[in-house]
């Protein structure tokens, strides 16, 4: 199965990437064939085989609840391409 | 056409952890603190980081999970929730999807209409995100502020259990009382510490089909939740009367307007593509945790309401009243412990101390009487020694400057007049000054008896034991009939 051009800019949209046409039928392609390799896998039958969600450890390592410091908001706001008030500055967001 | 309401909650509740959910930052009033103090690479986003969970948000989401009967799951997994959104630094929050922490609990709430079961859903663990600021002033645009980005966040979700407007409510309150009840969360609804999502949708009464729901967001207050339910109940209702149909969407509510409006199309706002968060292990709880944590429960406030009324015989709205609050019912047992009748302290309690709370606005801690002045002054009262409005008096004394009953009474001559000798020689005299008061009596004017118990009571600046006062004067009048 193909993913349509309009799937690809639907995510494309979701993730606010900007694709020109060559762009999106090169990753129309290259996902499609994802998808199509992940159908393959789920042939294989997984009856009574848990979920495995992460090849990392299989518990997670717990963090004990102490504060350390943070950055200060200079720090923080350094590479920030706009500021103001201590703040990150953002085009309105219209609720 | 009779309509039932079908009504889900979603709550989120900010854990009071001292550092946040992932990372070490400190968690501080979002409402208050300067902006951007407490954040650091993690809660920023940047690349690069790792999140690490907090045991002590894993631990308060267990007590909470146990005490909605949840079932735990020993391993539960963190997950990816995407969407742009500028208060989300990373672009995705860290949150639980297939394999959420806890599962099928249920709540027991009371309303007029008696016990309901809400059934839970899940229990699920993760991040809040950051505030934004709108700025208007010609200019416009939002600032950015993270300090609040990753403060451990539990996600309640009921089943779609609730009929009206009141089991909602209930709901509601219950599980507030029950966080706090468990030290999880402060219950502190103007910082923003608690916040709902409702899920309505309604069908004609008897049907048992669903009908199209409707997500209403962002819903920070008790009034703001109840407000919108209603108005989206009435909204859904004329367009059925008129043969339309609900569309399913999400809503946000205006406060200020008092209505629902359509926040942004499902489709877009959905498409969150969640998958196993990669950063994150899988979260295990075992038995040995769990026990511990269970071992640890505190009371919670409804099997506490139920001790107080088969304890001490009180009444279910006054027991539920000082059962609901730790702090309050720790007082009020204290007080019993010291020897106050507990149905009397009960009364005095809720009324004459609530009420001198409400007025002067100061909270139960800062409260200047103890236990067992308050027992002191309960057992004045059962004993004789003082009437109720001379109670009342002394107990508002007690509230200002913190002094024993037993100073206050003394220092202003405040006993009651319990000797039989002196209340007899008032009564006659009233009854001898009042000459054609008593012959109206006489002449079958009964109730002029009350007129007298007032000028005896007057007489005796209010200091008259009214069981003796009322026994002589009822005598006396009774001798002067034949």
């Amino acid at each position: 199965m193909s993913l349509t051009l309009e799937e690809v800019e639907h995510i494309a949209s979701l993730a606010r990437l900007e694709l020109t046409a060559e762009e999106k039928e090169r990753y129309r392609q290259q996902l499609s064939a994802i998808l199509d390799y992940a159908r393959r896998l789920q042939e294989v039958d997984t009856t009574g085989i848990p979920p495995t969600s992460s090849v990392l450890p299989a518990r997670s390592r717990l963090r004990e609840d102490r504060v350390e410091p943070s950055l200060t908001p200079a720090e923080l706001l350094r590479n920030a391409p706009h500021a103001e008030k201590d703040q990150f500055r953002v085009p309105p967001v219209i609720e | 056409m009779r309509y039932e309401a079908v009504i889900g909650l979603e709550v989120h509740a900010e854990l009071l952890t001292r550092s946040k959910m992932f990372c070490s930052c400190a968690v501080v009033d979002s409402t208050s603190a300067a902006p951007n103090t407490a954040v650091c690479p993690v809660c920023a986003g940047m690349p690069g980081v790792l999140p690490v969970v907090n045991r002590q948000a894993v631990e308060y989401a267990l007590r909470v999970a146990l005490a909605l009967d949840c079932e735990v799951a020993q391993t539960s997994l963190f997950a990816r929730k995407n969407y742009f959104y500028p208060d989300l630094p990373k672009g995705y929050q860290i949150s639980q999807y297939e394999y959420p922490l806890a599962e099928r609990g249920r709540l027991v709430v009371d309303t007029i209409s008696g016990e309901r079961t809400i059934r839970i859903r899940r229990v699920h663990l993760e991040e809040d995100t950051g505030k934004l600021t709108h700025v208007n002033d010609g200019q416009p645009r939002s600032l950015v502020d993270l300090n609040r980005a990753g403060v451990p966040l539990l996600e309640i979700v009921s089943e779609p259990d609730m009929h009206s407007l009141e089991e909602v409510r209930a709901y509601a309150t219950s599980l507030r009382s029950i966080l706090r009840a468990l030290g999880v969360n402060s219950g502190d609804m103007e910082k923003g510490v608690i916040r709902f999502e409702a899920n309505v949708s309604i069908r004609p009464e008897g049907s048992a089909q669903l009908g199209t729901r409707v997500e209403i967001k962002n819903l920070n207050s008790f009034r703001a939740m109840e407000r919108a339910i209603a108005y989206e109940l009435e909204r859904q209702a004329a367009i059925l009367d008129q043969g339309k149909e609900v569309a399913q969407e999400t809503l946000g509510w205006s406060e200020s307007e008092g209505r629902t409006y359509s926040q942004r199309s499902k489709e877009e706002a959905h498409d969150y593509r969640y998958f196993p968060e990669p950063d994150l292990p899988p979260l295990v709880v075992d038995a040995d945790w769990l026990e511990r944590v269970a071992a640890e429960m505190p009371e919670l406030p409804r099997a506490r309401q139920q001790r107080f009324m088969n304890n001490y015989a009180l009444a279910a709205v006054d027991a539920r009243l000082l059962a609901e609050e730790a702090e309050t019912a720790a007082f009020y047992e204290a007080a019993v412990a010291a020897g106050a009748a507990p149905r009397l302290a009960a009364n005095y309690l809720l009324g004459e101390v609530f009420a001198w709370m409400n007025a002067s606005g100061e909270p139960f801690s800062a409260l200047r009487i103890t236990p067992s002045s308050f027992a002191g002054l309960i057992q004045m009262l059962e004993s004789g020694q003082v009437n109720q409005n001379t109670a009342k008096a002394v107990l508002a004394e007690m509230l200002r400057d913190g002094r024993e009953a037993a100073e206050i009474i003394a220092a202003s001559g405040l006993q009651q007049v319990s000797d039989a000798d002196v209340i007899t020689a008032l009564v006659a005299r009233v009854l001898e000054e009042n000459p054609a008061e008593v012959e109206s009596y006489l002449n079958g004017k009964e109730t002029l008896a009350n007129w007298f118990f007032g000028q005896v009571m007057r007489a005796a600046a209010g200091r008259a034991n009214p069981q003796i006062l009322r026994r002589e004067l009822a005598r006396q009048l009774g001798n002067l009939k034949r």
